[in-house]
């Protein structure tokens, strides 16, 4: 299997607080890999040195065998990398019909726009039945799907989704990470952070553990998932 | 109170809904009603028969170019604020630089004696707007939040502070005998004399409505779209892969060319260029017209850069209780601005997004995030 997206030794600053101290990770094509930790772990920090609209202090990031540690955030995207960000990070003032369509900007091949539009609206019916509505007047729960659709009409290689099941009620949050595990055997590679650490390991292929901008633990899913340390500080089982 | 509030709010909907509603030839024929009536009404016969709206204490025809310049700029100004979401304190610097190169290069008073006509200075004074447009937007473009507004003030005042105390650019004494725009009747006199006013404005009118044919169908595109992404979340736009910084700077040098050539035609009309024409107070009144008109809506910046520059001269000559108005002219405009603020923040003729990005940005206010 090869290697999509490598990060290497990557430290990151806010001013002069420190928020990454030299992460590394790895994420293989097809997989999906869990990012967990505690609030202000560096979770989103993380995808946004991914994601590249915050420079990083040091560090290699390589996408596909290329490195775009100097790439700027609108190239990355053109490379195949496309971060649904965290909370609402909808366009207020677009429909949601026009919120999907910018997730296509990149992209020039009409038919496969519309066939991906129809594609997003399958997996998101609650999205095609409010298709006019603006987007700053959706619910919570709504944006969040937004976010996701959007990220996904630009057909990313490699897909960054920072708490997609953020807000949601218990059953849209089943709901959301059955249509990630179906946008992975669909082909889309998937970097995710989760508060949800349950449901994102048992989904997740490999999983990290982040805490206070280090990397302390990492292995499949399933092993992380019986771990006893992560089990008493992420899972709540005691 | 809220009552009256949504009743208007009800009838400006039911217009807008009709407006959208009506057929085709119908809204091209109210268009060009507009505009012909824009053409006939510096002509004496027709104002007059109109009745009160005329200024009294001035030329009207004059008021009308000074108007028509004003909505020109709002017309600019409203890509970069209204488009793009920058916030260009110092717009009027545009304007300055567009009427200070055509009279440095034209004047004879310029230390240059070239003497050039007005026709081949105007493509350099274009040049060189959006020239120092890019220059000043490179560096700040590249940062977020405050700094374009401080640095777009700071650009406007050193022009003027420039044109104040350099040789080069006379102060106060200024260029005069600039020349006019090139042309002539079947019976030898020029198209665009002294006396005159009108054929001026009639050209502002003509390059206006081009301007806004132009930059309505570049809204329409997709550099339209990535300049409403970066203004609505400019974190989001560059996730998606809008290359944010060049749009900005093509929004903010495509603002600086127009503000070029409303200076340039200043000029042309005024024959007389100084220092006292750039107070820092011109670019907030062009800034309080694209608000007050509606920020984000072409037509709205129409409207508010008309009504501004219009209600402005209109108070001139007018006497209650011994006070001369004009005086007075800009605490009424202040008001108007700060209940217009109070009421209806999105301006007179709101862009339909832009209204919902402000109830958004209330929201997140209220929650806190
Ligand atoms: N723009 C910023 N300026 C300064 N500090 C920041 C900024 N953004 C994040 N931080 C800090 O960096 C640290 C990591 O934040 P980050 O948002 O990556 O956490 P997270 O793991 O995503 O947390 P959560 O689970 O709450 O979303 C936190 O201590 C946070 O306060
Ligand atoms: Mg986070």
């Amino acid at each position: 299997m090869t290697t999509l997206l490598e990060i290497e030794d990557v430290s990151l600053l806010y001013g002069r607080i420190k928020a990454l101290h030299g992460i590394s990770l790895t994420v293989d094509e097809g997989e999906i890999v869990a990012l967990i930790g505690a609030n202000g772990a560096g979770k989103s920090t993380t995808m946004r040195a991914v994601s590249g609209i915050r420079p990083i202090a040091s560090g290699k990031i390589r996408f596909n065998g290329e490195d775009i540690t100097k790439l700027r955030a609108d190239l990355r995207v053109r490379r195949g990398l496309c971060q649904a960000p965290e909370g609402r990070g909808i366009f207020p003032g677009m429909t949601v019909l026009e919120n999907l369509d910018m997730g296509a900007y990149t992209r020039r091949d009409r038919a496969g726009v519309a066939k991906d539009l129809t594609r997003v609206l399958e997996l998101f019916p609650r999205l095609a039945e409010r298709r006019k509505q603006v987007g700053g007047t959706l619910s919570g729960g709504e944006q969040q799907m937004l976010a996701v659709g959007r990220a996904l009409m630009s057909r990313p290689r490699l897909l960054l989704l920072d708490e997609p099941s953020m807000g949601l009620a218990p059953m849209l949050i089943q709901q959301i990470f059955s249509i990630i595990t179906e946008i992975n055997e669909q082909g889309t590679t998937i970097l995710l952070v989760e508060q949800n650490a349950q449901q994102a390991l048992a989904r997740a292929h490999r999983a990290y553990v982040l805490e206070t901008g280090r990397i302390v633990k990492s292995g499949t899913g399933r092993e992380l998932l019986h771990d006893p340390a992560v089990k008493e500080a992420y899972l709540g089982v005691v | 109170m809220t009552s009256v509030r949504e009743w208007i709010a009800s009838g400006r909907h039911a217009v807008s809904d009709r407006w959208h509603d009506a057929p085709r030839w119908m809204r091209w024929s109210v268009i060009a009603a507009v505009i012909v009536f824009f053409y006939a009404l510096p002509n004496r016969e027709f104002y007059q028969w109109l009745g009160p709206i005329p200024t009294t204490g001035s030329n009207f025809g004059q008021v009308l170019f000074t108007v028509s310049i004003y909505v020109l700029l709002a017309v600019g100004l409203n890509i970069v604020v209204g488009f793009a979401g920058l916030l260009d304190l110092g717009y009027f610097g545009f304007f300055a630089v567009g009427a200070y190169t055509v009279a440095v290069l034209t004047s004879p008073s310029s230390d240059l004696k070239t003497l050039w006509p007005w026709l081949l200075a105007l493509p350099v004074a274009l040049g060189l707007t959006m020239i120092s447009g890019v220059m000043l937007g490179t560096p700040t473009l590249r940062l977020r939040g405050d700094y374009l507004a401080i640095v777009t003030l700071g650009f406007a005042e050193m022009i003027r502070v420039a044109a104040t105390a350099s040789d080069f650019l006379k102060g106060q004494r200024g260029f005069n005998q600039i020349p006019h725009p090139p042309g002539t009747h079947a019976d030898g006199t020029p198209v665009f004399g002294v006396l005159d006013p009108r054929p001026y404005y009639w050209l502002v009118l003509t390059l206006i409505i081009l301007v806004v044919i132009g930059v309505r169908n570049l809204n329409r595109s997709r550099v339209g779209r990535a300049w409403i992404s970066i203004r609505e979340d400019e974190d989001a736009a560059q996730l998606m892969g809008v290359p944010t910084f060049k749009f900005k700077l093509w929004a903010f040098a495509s603002g600086a060319f127009i503000g070029g050539l409303a200076g340039a035609l200043f000029a042309g009309k005024q024959n007389f260029v100084s220092s006292q024409n750039l107070e820092l107070l011109n670019s907030i009144i062009i800034l309080s017209a694209v608000i007050l008109g509606g920020s984000g809506n072409i037509v709205g910046a129409i409207v508010g850069g008309g009504l501004v520059a219009y209600l402005i001269e209109r108070f001139r000559g007018i006497e209650v209780l011994g006070i001369e108005l004009y005086e007075y002219r800009f605490m009424f405009f202040g008001l108007v601005l700060v209940v217009m603020m109070i009421f209806r923040p999105q301006g007179l003729i709101p862009n339909r997004r832009r209204a919902a990005e402000l109830k958004d940005r209330r929201k997140e206010v209220m929650v806190g995030g």
